[in-house]
């Protein structure tokens, strides 16, 4: 059954999971030096450099499927912004604290969801990574669900930034379980979860979580979509400017 | 909050049966621990220098932190993260070190945010290209490297085991910048460039780390009777620069200084002066980046405030609600 799999949707779909990660590990990297406290710069740092771990799996697998002998770094650094793959969230400017921290854990639900129902896909080695990266993905929506917590239920200020902060993400987080029917291939084909499920995981937590927080979701707003056709948001032209400058600048050197 | 032993004893004459106590058990090679008796002098100058290193670390993340979003492949840039959150971990060390001698962290931060402690020159110099962050690993790790091994066993209990972790990080990370240096020297003539004109740079600024020559240390001769230092400024400069120059000859490189020259007689390189000038007007505070890097502390400081406090808040408030809820 898995040699009948479309290689184009699965490439896809790899890209996906990869450009999340490595956009978010991007973002979180901006923080490196400029934390709120010397411990939060380490914890920031490290979650972003398991974000562009991840990215680098993620692209492995997906090199392996296309015989053009093309590496990881081809796919982060000599790719534009319409061939990327990642929901508009992961690409969002960092923002302050508040912000940084309550899309870090919009993601960390997703993640956990994900790749607990991926370390079961048939797809071995996708199974692999996922069960690598689920560790670490606990972690994470550890830390940031308890600093969700912290902000809301303390200072009028704190509670002010993050509830402005869910003003401005929410209607970013659909995006996040959109599927196409190459995925719906996928799926059948129990390579990956079925995004319902995670979506309804995902509500239960957070929507439990923001009560607990006497965080109101706004009522309206700009649904994003597009990043699975590669129509993206104007911040990542700026993000993928900065990351890939010195492999276009300088093509074909070794770094 | 300083401690009592140096607000009490200010002013006063240390008693003379202490001093020689606490001479001997330096000499006879035993630790000093936080516990113990020590002259004020001792602990101030401990304060001063472990403080002074701690606040380097910090600011040192700045230079790196530079590059990491701009990291040339996704293994540089894993390797930089990991790098410059190492030097985040040993501020930290070394600032719980410190607030062994009885001073907070939070009043080291004040004074390194009012300029009124200081870190090393080194962080004052800018990184305009990727290539500086194969010579900050290369020469000012290794600078590091030299002055830190022997801190290793500096009388002073937990310094002395701070650095034993943080020497085994700083030789990864001055081979890591070695080998981008390889990696660039042996490159294209533009990355070849880019290598040598980032040598150029940090040439002269990382023998300065070393300090002022020994004829112009004034803390050098009482630091060395206490074992805090084990060797002179100029001696560790010496040494460094003798492992450094076969690691430019082997890398194609040149080093900026025309009168560096095998010494038969010696056994070491002649190099030419040091613009102390340069130093001094660094140190205090004209750098080309002494500015930015302060503020981007500050701003960090500032910026960061709002969420200081509401960790705090919300600390009371829950060590309140599990009492209440205890009783």
């Amino acid at each position: 059954m898995m040699s009948d799999l479309n290689q184009t949707v699965l490439y896809q779909y790899l890209l996906r999971l990869g450009d999340s990660s490595l956009t978010m590990g991007q973002r979180l990297a901006e923080w490196c030096g400029h934390g709120p406290y010397l411990e939060e710069d380490v914890a920031l740092t490290n979650v972003s450099l398991d974000f562009i771990g991840h990215a680098q799996l993620f692209y492995q697998l997906a090199v392996a499927l296309d015989d053009e002998h093309k590496t990881p770094d081809d796919l982060a650094f000599l790719r534009d912004a319409h061939e990327y793959r990642n929901p508009l969230i992961t690409e969002l400017p960092k923002g302050d604290f508040a912000y940084t921290t309550l899309k870090q854990y919009f993601i960390d639900v997703f993640n956990l969801n994900l790749f607990q129902g991926l370390k079961h896909s048939q797809l071995e080695p996708l199974a692999q990574v996922a069960k690598k990266a689920l560790m670490e993905v606990k972690y994470h929506l550890k830390r940031s669900e308890a600093w969700v917590v912290r902000l809301a239920l303390s200072t009028d200020e704190a509670k002010a930034r993050i509830q402005k902060s869910l003003d401005d993400l929410w209607f970013y987080t659909p995006e996040l379980f959109e599927v196409d029917d190459g995925m719906r291939t996928l799926v059948d084909a129990e390579v990956i979860p079925d995004y319902a499920t995670i979506k309804s995981s995902w509500q239960e937590r957070v929507e439990e979580l923001l009560q607990k927080c006497e965080l109101e979701p706004p009522e309206s707003g700009w649904v994003a979509t597009g990043g699975m056709e590669g129509e993206h948001s104007e911040h990542l032209g700026y993000l993928l400017a900065e990351m890939q400058f010195l492999p276009r600048a300088y093509p074909g050197c070794e770094w | 909050m300083y401690s009592q032993g140096l607000t009490d004893a200010k002013g006063q004459t240390e008693p003379a049966d202490l001093l020689a106590a606490f001479q001997a058990k330096i000499d006879r090679e035993e630790k000093i621990e936080p516990r113990d008796w020590m002259p004020m002098a001792y602990r101030k100058t401990l304060i001063r220098q472990m403080s002074q290193h701690a606040h380097s670390e910090i600011v040192g993340q700045l230079p790196e932190g530079n590059w990491i979003t701009r990291a040339p492949s996704l293994k540089r840039k894993m390797i930089l993260l990991a790098k410059v959150q190492d030097e985040a971990g040993h501020g930290l060390y070394i600032y719980s070190a410190t607030e062994t001698l009885g001073v907070s962290r939070d009043q080291l931060t004040e004074e390194l945010l009012t300029g009124k402690a200081k870190y090393s020159s080194i962080f004052n110099y800018p990184t305009p290209s990727w290539a500086d962050m194969g010579a900050i690993g290369w020469l000012v790790d290794g600078a590091a490297i030299m002055n830190q091994v022997p801190l290793c066993r500096t009388s002073y209990g937990p310094y002395a085991r701070s650095m034993v972790r943080i020497c085994k990080e700083e030789s990864f990370h001055q081979r890591q910048g070695y080998e981008i240096m390889t990696v660039l020297a042996r490159g294209t003539a533009a990355q070849k460039e880019m290598a040598q004109r980032a040598l150029n740079r940090t040439w002269w600024p990382a023998l300065m780390m070393f300090g002022p020559s020994d004829k112009d240390s004034k803390h050098s001769e009482q630091s060395m009777k206490w074992k805090i230092k084990r060797f002179s400024n100029d001696e560790l400069r010496q040494k460094f620069i003798d492992a450094t120059v076969p690691q430019a000859e082997h890398l194609g490189l040149t080093i900026p200084d025309p009168e560096l020259n095998w010494n038969e007689e010696t056994g070491h390189y002649d190099h030419g002066e040091i613009n102390w000038n340069e130093f001094i007007e660094v140190i205090h505070g004209n750098g080309p980046c002494n500015k930015e890097r302060i503020q981007a502390r500050i701003d960090a400081h500032d910026e960061g405030e709002w969420v200081r406090a509401a960790a705090e808040v919300y600390q009371q408030r829950h060590s309140n609600t599990s009492k209440s809820e205890a009783a």
